[in-house]
């Protein structure tokens, strides 16, 4: 996955609280596998009518080129289905801004190379004013946090270690693999300390 | 002198590897949970060519797309690919599996504990939410995304930031056919569904310690929707008495070992939480899900929110709600017509759960139709032992195999389009249990009451009757 720390792509609002994962990519999509291509299950059940059209209004459909979402509070909450990022991601989502995140999602999202970045319900409201219906081009500065649409400029909030991570596009099982040595420590000294600890086999 | 500490510093340092500069913790797993649904994670690791690393510490379940009509169900493709597909992993990796006709197949959140998986003092991982639920044993169990499940595969470790603590004082006595579902429901609704975000829950008081370890198990489960990875329970007699003899729990001396750690886990006197919260479990009411997030929800006995008297955001977002559930602002949420009900789920599919739908049920029939699907295979038994079945059958209901079933509706379990479901699970969110369902959250009772009348109804009534 590779790093970034600035990010210059189209803003659009949307605005709903609380949109869980499964509204992110309803469960039935979940089998496929991820070299198919998860963009069009993004959020189908809004976007889409019982017939499979496009509803005309819905935000996506009015911006396929947006890259930048503003969403409303407790985005991603839910679901621990990592493919609701693989269908933000795949649709070229590259950061949510919102006033909280569902915490799983909102790790899911840096694994993945897609910023979750906090922002105060003050700026949020300012974001989404300033907004409106259409998309704005929009500047994300991963380095300094902070995030600017024309001359409205709002700090957000991020994990120092998940702003690395993105920053570096670093994958985890590289790091752990360096702390291989005091992970076998660990292992030997809970052998001896708490043998319960591990499973009786099968009789 | 040491300094006075919570149950989860003492989980936390318990399993802390090292801490990085930036304040991740590398913490070391010790049961790693795998369902269908982590086809991604081995594709990862296998594209990497690397092995599973602890495949002793590894146990895969089929539930998520486990056919609870066995033979109808697997014919399907699609289910059928992800069953096949888990059982490829697990023989490849040489993992026990619980599959689908083996005696301790059931919902890998009532599998662990069941099976003695889940112990005290644990780290407990699972590509799934719920993973909260093992908390109630005094275990650090949380939910991961398919990167995390590829990384606790491949290292049996994982990199997490502590969490802050929260502390949930429940006390007093819960009235007649109240249940640990209304207390979650309660809280969530009190505090919103991310109320508790960025927290680990220690749930205490004396309504927690009066609770069955089944009840334990609701609490800590609905945590992740109020927000919190984590629920917590400090293990005690109660814990100890629901795990000794458990299939993979520790046997003779190891069981004596196990014993005198488990007596330390428990927050000291003097600790101090980032949050204390504080509930009345006396004035708690049966309570139910209007909406379409668990934060929606009242006592059965009031009427449905009005965005008139709400704030503009949070007007608009009832508005919604109300909009897709067909529901109107001021009714009265008691006596809304259901047209179907399901028993079931990680979060009340349990035998107390079954227990007490069935004691509504016993001599009554549904009027409309319903499903249950027992948590595990060995739920099922237990129950047909004592005759539930027969109670569910004779009041007109369906009783199936064990699963996820219409919890998340993937093996094709689903409520209908506009179709209104009394449900036991944990979300109501939309489309949940199938495209345009209709889902109302409550406890087994009263999805055994709203059965027995057809529509959204105050079980205590019932009780009453002296049939329960
Ligand atoms: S029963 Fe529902 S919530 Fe529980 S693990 Fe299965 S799908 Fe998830």
């Amino acid at each position: 996955m590779p790093g970034w720390s600035r990010h210059d792509g189209h803003a659009i609002a949307f605005p709903l609280h609380n949109v869980d994962t499964d509204q992110l990519i309803p469960s039935r999509f979940m089998s496929t596998p991820r070299s198919q291509g998860y963009a069009r299950f993004l959020l189908h059940d809004l976007r889409k009518d019982a017939a499979g059209e496009d509803h005309p209004h819905f935000p996506l459909n009015r911006h396929r080129h947006a890259s930048i979402l503003i969403a409303g509070r407790n985005f991603g909450s839910g679901s621990s289905r990592e493919a609701a990022v693989y269908a933000l991601v795949d649709a070229g989502i590259k950061a949510v801004f919102a006033p909280s995140f569902g915490d799983i999602f909102a790790g899911n999202a840096v694994n993945n190379g897609l910023l979750p970045a906090c922002v105060s319900d003050d700026d949020f409201n300012l974001l989404i004013r300033s907004l409106g219906d259409g998309a704005e081009l929009a500047m994300v500065a991963l380095d300094r946090g902070q995030f600017s649409i024309g001359n409205v400029q709002v700090p957000f909030a991020l994990d120092p270690s998940w702003r690395k991570k993105l920053i570096n596009g670093w994958d985890d099982i590289d790091l752990t693999m360096q702390h291989l040595a005091d992970i076998e420590r660990h292992r030997t000294k809970l052998k001896q300390t708490a043998p319960w600890s591990r499973p009786v086999a099968d009789v | 002198m040491t300094v006075p500490r919570t149950l989860l510093d003492k989980l936390w340092s318990a399993h802390e590897i090292l801490v990085r500069a930036d304040g991740s913790s590398l913490l070391w797993v010790d049961r790693h949970l795998v369902h269908e649904g982590s086809h991604h994670a081995f594709a990862r690791i296998e594209s990497r060519g690397l092995p599973v690393a602890e495949p002793e510490l590894t146990f895969a379940v089929v539930d998520h797309y486990a056919p609870t009509r066995r033979l109808a169900q697997i014919a399907d493709p699609q289910i059928s690919y992800m069953v096949e597909n888990l059982r490829n992993n697990a023989t490849k990796h040489e993992l026990r599996l619980f599959d689908l006709d083996d005696p301790g197949q059931g919902i890998v959140h009532v599998v662990g504990p069941e099976q003695g998986l889940t112990l005290p003092g644990l780290l407990i991982n699972c590509g799934d939410s719920h993973t909260s639920t093992h908390g109630a044993f005094g275990a650090l169990a949380f939910g991961i995304g398919a990167t995390e499940v590829a990384h606790v595969l491949a290292t049996q470790t994982i990199w997490q930031r502590k969490p802050k603590a929260m502390r949930m004082h429940i006390d007093g006595k819960l009235g007649p056919g109240v249940s640990a579902k209304d207390i979650a429901l309660n809280w969530i609704a009190g505090l919103g569904a991310d109320g508790a975000q960025g927290h680990a829950i220690e749930y205490a008081g004396s309504t927690v310690r009066e609770l069955s370890m089944e009840g334990r198990m609701t609490l800590c489960n609905l945590s992740i929707e109020g927000g919190a990875r984590f629920g917590l329970i400090a293990p005690d007699e109660t814990t100890f008495l629901y795990l000794e003899g458990r299939p993979h729990a520790p046997r003779n001396e190891a069981w004596d070992a196990a014993r005198k750690a488990w007596v330390h886990l428990h927050t000291d006197a003097e600790a101090e939480f980032d949050r204390d919260i504080h509930i009345d479990a006396d004035k708690i009411a049966p309570t139910v899900t209007w909406g379409t997030s668990p934060e929606q929800a009242i006592p059965v006995t009031s009427t449905i929110p009005d965005p008139k008297a709400l704030a503009n955001g949070e007007a608009e977002a009832v508005r919604d709600s109300l909009d897709y559930m067909h529901l109107s602002a001021g009714d009265p949420i008691e006596g809304t017509p259901v047209d179907q009900v399901f028993l079931g789920s990680c979060t009340n599919g349990r035998i107390e759960d079954l227990r007490s739908a069935a004691a509504v049920l016993i001599d009554r029939k549904a009027k409309v139709p319903g499903l249950v699907s027992p948590g595990s295979a060995q739920v099922k038994a237990q129950a047909e032992q004592e005759g539930l079945d027969r109670i569910f059958i004779e009041a007109g209901l369906e009783w199936a195999a064990a699963g996820c079933s219409m919890c998340v509706g993937m093996n094709g379990d689903v409520v209908g389009p506009g179709k209104r479901c009394a449900s036991s699970t944990n979300r109501n969110f939309r489309g949940r249990q199938g495209p345009g369902a209709l889902t109302h959250l409550m406890s087994p009772a009263m999805v055994a009451a709203a059965a027995v009348t057809g529509t959204i109804t105050d079980v205590r009534p019932l009780l009453k009757g002296g049939k329960a």
